[in-house]
This record gives C-alpha cells, structure tokens and sequence, in this order.
C-alpha cells in the first residue's frame, strides 16, 4: 500500500547554518534507509509558500490567484511517497523524518484505482 | 421469550467477539464479517430450536458464516468485498456441505484473535469515541442501538462514527495484529483507557437507562480479564492490565450500596458496608497482589490500590487515609491532573483535618473553579471547621455548578443539615 506522508513546518524557523546542514543530513540518512528497503517511492521538499500559485476553476473559468495566503503556520513544505504493508510501517516512518520532531507529518493512504 | 430462544441469544452474545474476531482475520473486512456472521446467526435461529445448541457453538458459527460469505459475495459488484472473500476462500474446501463443515466444526477449535481485534479497534489513529464504539460492538456484540443509548447519541450517529471508524481501518490499512514489541507498551495503554473509558461510563454516569449501563461495567471487566489471560501470564507488561481490572472489580464491589431505595447516589461515607460484594474485593485485591508482584508500578495499580484501602475498611472511621495520601501523591506524580490534585486534597483533610485540606484546596481554586465537586470539597472541609456561613456559600456553587438532577438533590441535603442557625 502506498502512503503520502506530508511534512507541514513553519517556515519561520531561523535555522543557524550548522542546524539546516544537520536537518539535510537527516534527510539524506532517511532517503538512503528508506531506497534500500525499497520503500521509497518518491519524495521532494517544497519551495517556500510564497512560491505557491492556486488554480480553481469556477464555471469553466480559470481563477488563477497567488497564495495561499492561509494564516496557519505550518505549511506544507515536502512530502514523501512510501511503500509500507500498513499504516503502522507507514507511521514508523513518519516518526523518522525530521519534520515530525518541530512541525507535524501526516500520513494518507493514496487511492488505488481499478 | 421461550428458555430455549434466551440460551441462543446469550449464546450468540457471549461468542460474537470470539467469531467476528476469527472472521475478520480470515476475511480481512469487518463488513464482510459481520454480514456473514448476522447471516449464520439467522440460521442457527432456525436450525438450533430443533437441533438444539451445538456442542461448539462459536465453530458452528465460524463455519457457517464462511460458507455463507462465500455464497452471498459470490456474485458481488463491490470489488473490495470479493476480493476479501476470495482471499479467505482459499484454503477452504468448497465441495463439503453445510451438514459436514458443521459436524467437522465441533471438534475444530477455533484460533482466538479476540485480542488483534482488541488492537485494531483502540488503534490510536482512531478516534477515542470511535475506539469505544467498535470494541463495544464487535468485541461485546451490543447493538448498535445498545451502543448509542449507553453515549446517549442517536442511533444514526452512532452508526455513522461506527462505520467511519471500519472505513478507516480498511482503507488506511490499520494492521489486524499484535502490535510489534516496541509498540506494545503504547498500544497498549490506549486499550486499557478505551475499557476504562467503558467502565466509567456505566459506573460514573448517574443519568440515563441504568440497566445498559450496569451491562458496561461488566463488558468492561469482561474485556479487561480477557486481556489478562491472553497477555503473557505475569509478564512486567501485565501489571497494568492487572491492576486495571483489579480496579474496575473493587469499584463495581460497591455498586449495591452506591444507590438508595429512590435511586439516590450514597457517598462512601454513608454506604452500607455490608452490601458490598466481598466476593469481588477478595479477587479484586487478590489480583492487585499479583500486579504489585511484578514490580512495574503504573496509575491503574495506585488506583486499585487506593480502592483496595477503602474496600477493606470496616467502617468510613477506619479508613487508613495517611497511606490513601501517598497513593494519590504518588499519582500526581505519576499524572499531574487537577482531578487527581482534588482527590489528594480531599484525603489529606480527612488524615490531617480540614485545615490541611483547604489549604491543599486552595492552591486548586483557579483550575477547578468550574467543578462542583471542587465546591463541595472545599464546602465539606470549612464545615467540619464550623464554619457553616463559608460552607453554606460554597454548597451553593457547587449546586450551580452540578450536571444532573441526583447530583444537584445530593448538594441540598448537605446544605440543609449544615445550615447556618
């Protein structure tokens, strides 16, 4: 079963220097763990929310705005796509990535069609 | 209802956890398991007035319902469903008949997955309510009418979060397994507070149909005695269970005399000691015994324990409340909670007198100033001082504050015999 792991954090950490290199290599250890299990099936970090650009469309109308402007602070800064045989496999994980130990990681299942 | 239709009934009751528990680990979808087991009750409905209650009634059933998954999904348009029954299919030997399955049942024992659906139910990824919810009903085998009218929600209600709860399980892929070692502890924990949960529902609560709620209680001490048999026997790790149930045995010891003859609630003090059930103390304090032995001490133990204390008091006057202290010093230590602060309050006024008592009460008064217990506490503790005008003032919050009607009743014949002259 495939599980999305999403990765909410501020964005206003303030990281020195030796922190953000430190957290890098946390997350390089995590890619390696999971790629030699096999259970890594994708993953990438996301550029800040300022970057972030929402499409709706409203009776056939393309509604392009900036944002979002959610007045929430964590965000949705990364993700990872993992290949667990449950939910527990699947929280294991999350409990291994960085972001969960300041910010939050959800977990959810992705829909298998046909 | 015939002698015969209430054995059946109390038969499918007492096996429901056992066989779903088998059926949803063979068919690894509640739904499919509970459609097959209703449609195996429907037959032994018909089948066992005449035939009379097989030897084996939980492999009956477990057979049956096989059978009948078989042949009702068979042709099902619902993808997930099929591929459940298809997956418990295999194995199966198709070519014998419900007569044969079912003469071959009698001497099959059954394998007991009771407590992987213990696990699955109180998984944490579920919500509180959701986990009491679906232990109750798939573990206890109440209704879902039964359910709701225990949490006083709708019966619509309750079938909805119930049916939430099941879509979760399947479709976030929650394990149907004892967890890992290094999970246990955890997991554990959340299924000893989902069946105190239960407990206290039935044993707190004084509002609603007393009958259901007299029937949580014993699911609760019937779930929590099937977790100490299945544990490994004194294992460190069963010293909680143990002293959980300890605990919920030694309260329901003083179920008879908690009520009076108007359905009124009687405190400790007052309770008539002899109505209590001695039978279950001598288990209950038997049990915390065993519990201690194992040397990992936990707040269902120091619970216990302090009940144990009242339990073997002859009279309220002989209540050791210096040890009931440390109890529940030890406990806050343990858990940090106003609650627990207050109850600690409380016997150091009855230990110390009610000079220790307020001033333990008073550095409580922010967090609890909400809680008519708090109110009374401090009401009974400035009463015992003489004085009624602060006393008085304080019976009069709590009454304000009080959530039912027995509650507020109870405040009022405090208030009246204190009475300022």
């Amino acid at each position: 079963m495939k599980y999305m792991l999403l990765i909410y954090g501020r964005e206003d950490r303030n990281l020195s220097e030796a922190e953000v290199g430190a957290e890098m290599q946390a997350y390089f250890a995590l890619n390696t763990e999971l790629a030699t299990r096999g259970a890594l099936v994708a993953g990438e970090a996301l550029m800040p929310v300022s970057t972030a650009t929402t499409v709706r469309v409203r009776g056939g109308e393309a509604l392009v705005t900036d944002g979002p402007f959610a007045e929430t602070h964590e965000v949705l800064g990364g993700y990872y796509v993992v290949d667990a045989p449950d939910l527990d496999a699947a929280i294991a994980i999350a409990k291994k990535i960085p972001g969960a130990l300041d910010g939050s990681v959800e977990v959810r299942p992705l829909v298998v069609f046909g | 209802m015939s002698d015969l239709h209430a054995a059946i009934e109390r038969t499918f009751r007492d096996e429901h956890g056992r066989v779903l528990a088998g059926l949803i680990g063979n068919f690894g979808d509640f739904d499919v398991a509970e459609d097959a087991l209703q449609d195996a009750c429907v037959l032994a409905l018909k089948q066992w007035p005449q035939s009379g209650i097989p030897a084996n009634p939980a492999a009956w059933l477990t057979s049956v319902a096989k059978r009948r998954a078989i042949d009702r999904h068979r042709r099902d348009q619902n993808f997930t469903r099929q591929q459940a029954v298809i997956h418990g299919e295999m194995g199966y030997d198709q070519t014998s008949t419900p007569e044969a399955e079912a003469e071959h049942a009698l001497e099959d024992t059954i394998p007991d997955e009771r407590l992987k659906l213990m696990f699955t139910c109180c998984h944490p990824a579920l919500a509180v309510d959701a986990q009491v919810a679906l232990m109750l009903k798939s573990l206890c085998g109440l209704t879902i009418e039964e359910t709701a009218r225990a949490f006083m929600v709708t019966p619509v209600t309750m079938a909805q979060r119930i049916a939430r709860a099941k879509h979760k399980i399947r479709d976030a892929r929650i394990p149907y397994s004892v967890p890992a070692p290094e999970l246990l502890p955890e997991r554990l924990t959340a299924v000893m507070a989902a069946i105190y949960l239960i407990f206290n529902e039935g044993y707190a609560a004084t509002s609603g149909d007393s009958l259901i709620r007299h029937e949580l209680c014993d699911e609760a001490i019937r779930l929590g005695a099937f977790l100490c048999e299945t544990l490994p026997q004194d294992a460190p790790i069963a010293a909680e269970p143990y002293g959980l149930l300890a605990l919920m045995l030694l309260h329901h010891a003083r179920t008879p005399a908690r009520q009076d003859a108007t359905g009124g609630l009687v405190r400790l003090k007052d309770q008539d000691r002899t109505r209590w059930d001695h039978t279950l103390i001598a288990r209950g304090t038997a049990l915390l015994d065993r519990a201690i032995a194992l040397g990992r001490r936990g707040p269902y133990q120091l619970q216990a324990a302090i009940s144990a204390l009242h339990c073997e008091a002859r009279a309220y006057a002989d209540t050791d409340w210096p040890q009931i202290v440390g109890l529940y010093g030890a406990l806050l230590e343990m858990h940090p909670s106003p609650v627990v602060a207050l109850n600690h309050a409380i016997a150091s006024g009855e230990a110390f007198g009610p000079q220790a008592g307020l001033a333990l009460l008073s550095e409580l008064a922010e967090a609890l100033n909400a809680y008519a217990p708090y109110h009374l506490a401090v009401a009974d503790c400035l009463r015992r001082t003489g004085d009624n005008v602060s006393a008085h003032h304080c019976y009069q919050k709590a009454h304000a504050l009080a959530g039912n009607a027995r509650e507020k009743a109870f405040i009022r014949s405090q208030m009246t015999s204190a009475a300022p002259e």
